[in-house]
């Protein structure tokens, strides 16, 4: 359907453009989403890109990001349209003798009484645009129905309007921290990935690329840490924003080489639960 | 193509994941969008469409390199890859290998060249040199031969024992203490062990890969991926959890517990309204010029479950026992209190452990070493430890309590006492038995969990995290 992207490899190098370093998976789900025009579902542990992705994306593509935050309680008045009944009651009173009933019944529901939610306007926008969906998983079971339609057919049906039909097809960026599963309808109509935590190599990388002036030594020694405290049974593990702040702390200390002491010091940068801490502690503390 | 693409769909299905109609296609579709000879692309292409539960790429990653391997690039080896001069030694080495037909006879190298070749390939982490020595290392240890009916494993075992990786450890370990200008502290040394067993594992999976690969070729991919077929980490038995199982299933329970806690909040909270709230209706009507247009109703509070968790925790039954406990302290806010008691033949409450620390695993670790529950000879004794129990804590019991009882019920053919069950279920709210083992088992042998069962509210088959789950549910 859509061919923004030349190949995997094409959208892995402009991803890196934006700094933002994607996987192979990654790159292979990104490329595909746009090629079958599909949505793409993003699931994994919290901080670990999910957003940050839908927004690369969007930079690389030059595009208009429009973002829908999920919550409990969201509803169709929110997500999609709504009537704007102030004015409706305004144009009623305004020619109260004059207009028959028809027309004013057929003006009120016209378009120009209608307020767009995000979803609407990322339908009927113009010109490129990206939807983020963020941390869908938050609203209700019922409340993910109102996605189902935009998202197979990329269209809205207002009872009063008819069918609106997006003029373009946007790429589509749904996140979820899996606090639940979702339904098997909006998966099904999803392409799946799952970001996980990088690996060492992906993660120092991580590190050079978005914290300025850090030494190739001393991400090297941030990553390896990292990963040996991920190994741990923790309550929450440190995500890759938390590794980023931790790295910067350190450059601001002014550390170039971290030892066992420093690292203690600043854990609580990296790890938000007292017991994960100590047990970190007694893990960096413990030598061999 | 079609062929087997229906072959890898069908084996996922029977390897339990749930593939639909719609997503089939869209595999075939997205799959004509990648060039073929991009492997990763074309798995990533495939697992997008086709697995849409991030607990079950494992089992996807088995079946998709059964199906796929031997179409991969790397599977012929390249000149070109590496200029680097081992390489191509190696190279020449593996040709000649091959033309004398498999079967280990290289002798041009001696296994001492070889260790150090590998040494050398894991000190730079090199991944080509990797892959090529674990190749070599499968020709010339496992011993493989076509039609062979015995399992991976065998072939695993046979290659790392010949290799020795324990030893390599240590050995790189020294060679990088030698090769750093000052001494390494504490915190390095550490770092690099990690560093070296990670590239160690990366081999041995290379190891692994590589005789499937074999295994593949010479079996043909159905046969192959159905004797690799696990069970999906929710279906894994607890009774016979291997200890990697076991170690997965430790991840998906915090996940899950927070799911679990989840919905059952947004439940509550969204059940049948209260009684009127005469207070915030007068206080709204003042917008309806004091009508009160907008009744008001105070949001229920529905009273917490007060829990006794009584669980077995005999060699048998241990695994089953500490997961329960497990889940129920992940979900203590769902109830109002918990008190656990442990049991083997003798009995003894565990509640303090949970309470002290915040780790649930450390209070578990306590439970398995120091609480008190052996009475004469540590074989499962359920009727004195439910007397025990009921003397010591039965006045405890009251109807607000639901009492969990866990076990088998493989009593060793002791006095069953049946009767304790009977006065808990008279004062408590509600008494409920989980057992772990498949229902077919349920009474047979020394089983009699249709005794004890009689008198409670229901026993339920609790023998993976899927049915656990699924009783957590209903008990709040």
């Amino acid at each position: 359907m859509g061919n923004r992207f030349e190949s995997v490899q094409a959208v892995r190098d402009g991803l890196k453009e934006v700094n933002y370093l994607a996987d192979d998976g990654i790159a292979s789900v990104a490329f595909l989403a746009d090629r079958l025009g599909k949505p793409v579902l993003i699931e994994g542990p919290a901080g670990t890109g999910k957003t940050q992705l839908a927004k690369s994306i969007t930079e690389l593509t030059g595009a208009r990001l429009i973002r829908l935050q999920c919550y409990e309680g969201l509803d169709e008045s929110k997500a999609l349209y709504e009537w704007n009944y102030k004015k409706q009651l305004l144009r009623i009173q305004a020619d109260k003798k004059t207009d028959s009933w028809n027309d004013v019944h057929d003006d009120i529901f016209s378009e120009e009484f209608l307020l767009t939610r995000p979803l609407l306007e990322a339908i009927r926008s113009e010109d490129p645009v990206v939807l983020l969906i963020d941390e869908v998983d938050r609203v209700e079971m019922e409340t993910e129905a109102l996605l189902l339609e935009i998202l197979s057919e990329y269209q809205v049906s207002i009872p009063e309007l008819g069918t609106i039909t997006a003029k373009q097809i946007p790429l589509v960026f749904l996140t979820s921290n899996n606090t639940r599963e979702l339904s098997e309808a909006l998966k099904r109509r999803c392409l799946y990935l799952h970001v996980d935590y990088p690996d060492l190599e992906r993660e120092k990388l991580i590190v050079l690329t978005k914290v300025e002036g850090i030494t190739e030594h001393l991400a090297d020694q941030i990553a390896r840490i990292v990963r040996n405290i991920r190994q741990l049974d923790l309550k929450k593990s440190p995500s890759v924003s938390e590794t980023l702040d931790w790295a910067r702390t350190l450059m601001l200390l002014g550390i170039e080489h971290i030892d066992a002491e420093q690292a203690k010091e600043t854990l609580h940068i990296l790890l938000k639960y007292q017991t994960d801490i100590a047990k970190a502690v007694k893990e960096l503390s413990s030598g061999k | 193509m079609l062929d087997l693409m229906a072959g890898f769909v069908a084996e996922l299905r029977s390897a339990g994941l749930p593939v639909s109609l719609t997503e089939n296609l869209d595999a075939m579709e997205a799959i004509r969008q990648i060039p073929i000879e991009d492997r990763d692309a074309f798995k990533y292409a495939l697992g997008a469409t086709l697995v849409k539960n991030s607990a079950h790429w494992k089992s996807f990653e088995t079946v998709f390199e059964v199906y796929f391997s031997l179409r991969g690039p790397e599977y012929s080896i390249k000149d070109e890859d590496s200029p680097d001069e081992f390489w191509r030694e190696m190279q020449d080495q593996m040709r000649q290998g091959e033309g004398k037909g498999g079967g280990g006879a290289m002798d041009s190298l001696t296994q001492e060249e070889m260790m150090n070749l590998l040494m050398r390939a894991l000190m730079n982490g090199d991944q080509a040199m990797m892959r090529a020595m674990a190749r070599q290392a499968v020709q010339r240890f496992a011993g493989m031969e076509p039609g062979r009916p015995v399992g991976g494993t065998y072939y695993l075992y046979r290659t790392l024992r010949n290799l020795d990786l324990e030893n390599m450890l240590n050995k790189l370990q020294d060679a990088q203490r030698e090769t750093a200008t000052e001494p390494l502290t504490d915190l390095e040394e550490r770092l690099n062990k990690d560093e070296i067993e990670s590239r160690i594992e990366k081999f041995k999976q290379e190891i692994e890969a590589e005789i499937r690969r074999k295994l593949v070729a010479d079996r043909g991919a159905e046969a192959m991926a159905k004797t690799l077929r696990k069970p999906l980490p929710e279906d894994v038995e607890f009774m016979h959890a291997s200890r990697d199982e076991m170690a997965n299933l430790k991840k998906a329970l915090y996940p899950l517990t927070r799911k679990i806690a989840a919905r059952l909040t947004r439940k509550r909270r969204k059940g049948r309204k209260g009684p009127l709230d005469f207070r915030s209706t007068v206080r709204h009507s003042l917008a309806y010029g004091g009508v009160p247009a907008e009744p008001k109703f105070r949001s229920p509070r529905p009273s917490k479950p007060e829990l006794m968790v009584v669980a077995d925790i005999s060699g048998s039954v241990a695994a089953f026992a500490r997961f329960t406990l497990m889940l129920v302290y992940a979900l203590q806010g769902q109830f109002s209190k918990v008190r656990s008691f442990v049991f083997i033949d003798g009995l003894d409450e565990v509640t303090e452990y949970f309470k002290s620390t915040e780790d649930i695993a450390e209070a578990i670790q306590r439970v398995n070493t120091e609480a008190d529950v052996v009475w004469v000879d540590g074989h499962s004794d359920y009727g004195h430890a439910f007397e025990v129990f009921w003397e010591k804590y039965g006045r405890d019991v009251n109807a607000k309590t639901t009492v969990l009882l866990l076990g088998d019920a493989r009593n060793n053919y002791h006095a069953a006492q049946s009767w304790v069950v009977k006065e808990i279920k008279k004062s408590a709210k509600n008494v409920y038995w989980l057992n772990p083992e498949p229902r077919s088992y349920w009474n047979t042998g020394d089983s009699i969990v249709g005794e004890y069962g009689n008198h409670t509210d229901g026993v339920y088959e609790c023998r993976n995290l899927r049915q656990l789950e699924a009783f957590v549910e209903k008990l709040v």
